[in-house]
């Protein structure tokens, strides 16, 4: 099998999505000649053509609710945010429109759209470039947020996401874009968008992770294992819906449970998983479920950085004190 | 001023200019050679028609209101040659994008008296409609519906389809960067889309000199590189004539045009609103001299293409249609609670299901 990183993945997947599908549309700023400033969509415009693969103008607003007038009408767009810094202005279409147009106009009309970024900190980026706002969007009821974690999972979870009959945002995870390598077959099978993925099996403690912490979570329960605490990952994949039985099925086995993200602590999607097992899982549970978070505060610029994301100390200190706690 | 006189000797590079239109003046009579479509006397008397039925079902939907049996509501009085003379130059296949006051366009496109009614009677089924399938729904984010126009029209010209796009929203909207967003990617791949100004001077409470300090809103198409023309607005007639030339210049792949329908808005804001706490009796009072269905009346009955007799017939017939819908608005049942999950998702994920079976269960109980 030939070797990708992630962004790779990402660029096959969108050529496999759009050689499957006319109406696929690739849309974004420098989507088009540039092939994005990742270079996730490089080499589709002069294989596609302009018209499906275009340049808009530089209004993400514009790009989202483009994305629901095309869907509306049976396409199937893929938009680029260049940065998650920049998708707010998106909020209103996809919180007024995309999530909810099949809804109210009663399965008239459908919004079969998806909204690429980038997603979260770690590459010395500029002010604005290192966001994690994946709550905000999970919050939204008739969307679905996705976020791979490997070149594999990106290329088949992309596929299912445009594939979907409805509104997908798909957080890519900026920091593996080139770092994750793996085996890709580009063989056009997707993923399912309703299923977490077991990375590792484990007795002892169950580890919930998305993106790119699932990095420093499966190096903290390799260095767990050297310890003799025998850790099980759990890569959400899909955090709206979510696999609620895979994330309990864990829980119940190992009744230790510690779930890393790198967003800030409140309000995060970590509560949303914590407050589900607290509520089903109560009687399994060894030890209070731990978050290991980024801090409740502004993301700061590249220089501090690396204090406010999940370190592999942090989560195997939290860990340790799960595992410890009688 | 100064600086003026002092950079006279630098070259002027563009001009703009922005054209008015108007037929038939406040008493009905011609102010120039009428347009093609005003010598149909069918299509005339339709429109007066139509404007008759909407303004009569505003007074019924409003009755509604009052007596509890509507929620808020949003009349289109003084404002109905608008809505109504640019659906009536729109084909079937062509796709409406109106804003949460355009019910004269949503009955022209053939969407039911009671499907309006059950949609502000807080009933999502008024949105799967019996007008074009494809048409959107009411859109209440003001201006938000505009950047899904210029997108329906980018997928109309991709597919070769030669169909219109046809977005309306309220002088409010002119404020908002999605309008422009939307105006601007338009003119950019010169889409088959016409934007439609309704201009009735006020933004709830806001008035256009509030909005604005531009002397039209039809010279914002200009920034966005296309063509904008302004219209009298309660000259049904000349709503027409605009919408016609507008839709088939954007159908020939022309790109899109801009048009704003001044007029005014004689009612509240909407049932939850008072209007005279913001805007003088007087306004109000002359802008009723120049109201749209009064004024092509007064044309129809100089040119003896209308009659008292007509005139009764026509109200009672508005008067049933509208008893009619009214009555099956009424009747029909609300649906059950657990269909809030309908139509959520293509097929709703496991991981709520346990929710709608919850609801299901409290309203078997």
């Amino acid at each position: 099998m030939p070797e990708a990183t992630l962004v790779e993945a990402i660029n096959l997947a969108l050529a496999r999505a759009m050689e499957d599908d006319p109406d696929v549309v690739v849309l974004g700023e420098d989507v088009g000649v540039n092939g994005g400033v990742f270079r996730a969509t490089a080499g589709l415009q002069k294989r596609f053509g302009p018209e499906r693969v275009l340049d808009t103008p530089l209004a993400e607003l514009l790009i989202s609710g483009l994305c629901v007038g095309m869907a509306a009408q049976g396409m199937k767009p893929v938009g680029e945010i260049q940065f998650m810094g920049f998708i707010y202005p998106c909020l209103d279409q996809l919180v007024n429109h995309a999530s909810r147009l099949r809804n109210r106009t009663q399965g008239r009309l459908t919004c079969p759209m998806v909204l690429r970024t980038p997603h979260g900190a770690g590459i010395r980026a500029p002010e604005h470039h290192s966001e994690s706002t994946e709550a905000m969007l999970a919050h939204i009821p008739g969307l679905r947020v996705v976020m791979p974690s490997s070149p594999e999972r990106a290329y088949g979870l992309l596929l299912a996401a445009v594939r979907d009959p409805d509104p997908v945002v798909f957080l890519e995870p900026t920091r593996l874009y080139r770092a994750a390598k793996g085996e890709v077959e580009d063989n056009g099978e997707a993923l399912p968008l309703d299923t977490a993925f077991v990375l590792r099996e484990g007795r002892d403690l169950t580890l919930i992770s998305w993106g790119a912490m699932l990095k420093e979570t499966m190096a903290a329960a390799e260095a767990l294992s050297a310890e003799g605490i025998a850790a099980e990952v759990i890569d959400l994949a899909t955090l709206k819906p979510y696999d609620e039985d895979t994330v309990l099925g864990s829980v119940a086995k190992t009744g230790r449970c510690v779930i890393v993200h790198e967003a800030a602590r409140t309000g995060g999607f970590g509560a949303e998983i914590a407050a589900t097992i607290a509520e089903r899982r109560l009687s399994s549970l060894l030890a209070p479920v731990t978050r290991v978070t980024g801090y409740d505060t502004v993301v700061p610029m590249a220089r501090l950085e690396q204090y406010y994301m999940p370190s592999l100390g942090r989560i195997m200190t939290a860990a340790r004190r799960v595992c410890q706690f009688s | 001023m100064a600086s003026r006189r002092v950079n006279q000797d630098l070259p002027v590079i563009a001009r703009f200019e922005v054209r008015h239109r108007n037929y038939v003046s406040p008493d009905g009579s011609i102010t120039r050679p009428l347009p093609a479509s005003a010598s149909d006397a069918n299509l005339l008397i339709a429109l007066y028609r139509a404007m008759v039925l909407l303004r009569l079902f505003d007074k019924k939907a409003v009755a509604l209101q009052r007596t509890g049996r509507l929620g808020t509501y949003a009349v289109s009085l003084g404002q109905e040659a608008v809505s109504v003379g640019i659906a009536s130059a729109m084909r079937e296949e062509d796709v409406l994008l109106p804003s949460y006051r355009d019910n004269g366009a949503l009955l022209w496109r053939g969407v039911k008296l009671e499907e309006i009614l059950l949609f502000w009677g807080g009933d999502e089924r008024g949105n799967r409609f019996s007008g074009p399938p494809h048409d959107f729904p009411f859109c209440v984010p003001v201006g938000s519906q505009a950047p899904h126009a210029a997108g329906v029209a980018y997928a109309l010209k991709l597919r070769k389809e030669p169909r219109v796009a046809v977005c309306l929203f309220g002088d409010g909207a002119t404020s908002k960067g999605d309008v422009y967003e939307a105006m601007n990617f338009a003119g950019v791949h010169k889409l088959p889309v016409v934007f439609v100004v309704t201009n009735n001077q006020w933004a709830i409470s806001v008035p256009l000199r509030l909005q604005t300090g531009c002397e039209t809103l039809a010279q914002k198409a200009i920034a966005a590189g296309f063509t904008g023309e302004q219209v009298d607005g309660s000259d049904v007639v000349a709503m027409r004539a605009a919408a016609e030339e507008a839709i088939r210049a954007a159908r020939d792949g022309k790109g899109p045009r801009f048009i704003e329908a001044v007029t005014y808005r004689l009612g509240d804001h909407t049932t939850s609103d008072d209007a005279a706490r913001y805007r003088p009796a007087e306004e109000v009072q002359a802008h009723w001299k120049k109201e749209p269905i009064a004024r092509l009346r007064a044309y129809l009955v100089a040119q003896k293409m209308w009659s008292k007799a007509d005139e009764e017939q026509l109200a009672a017939e508005c008067h049933e249609r509208v008893e009619v819908a009214a009555e099956r608005y009424l009747a029909t049942v609300p649906r059950l609670p657990e269909t809030m999950f309908d139509h959520l998702y293509a097929e709703l994920p496991e991981v709520y299901a346990a929710q709608r079976r919850e609801v299901a269960g409290g309203h078997d109980a």
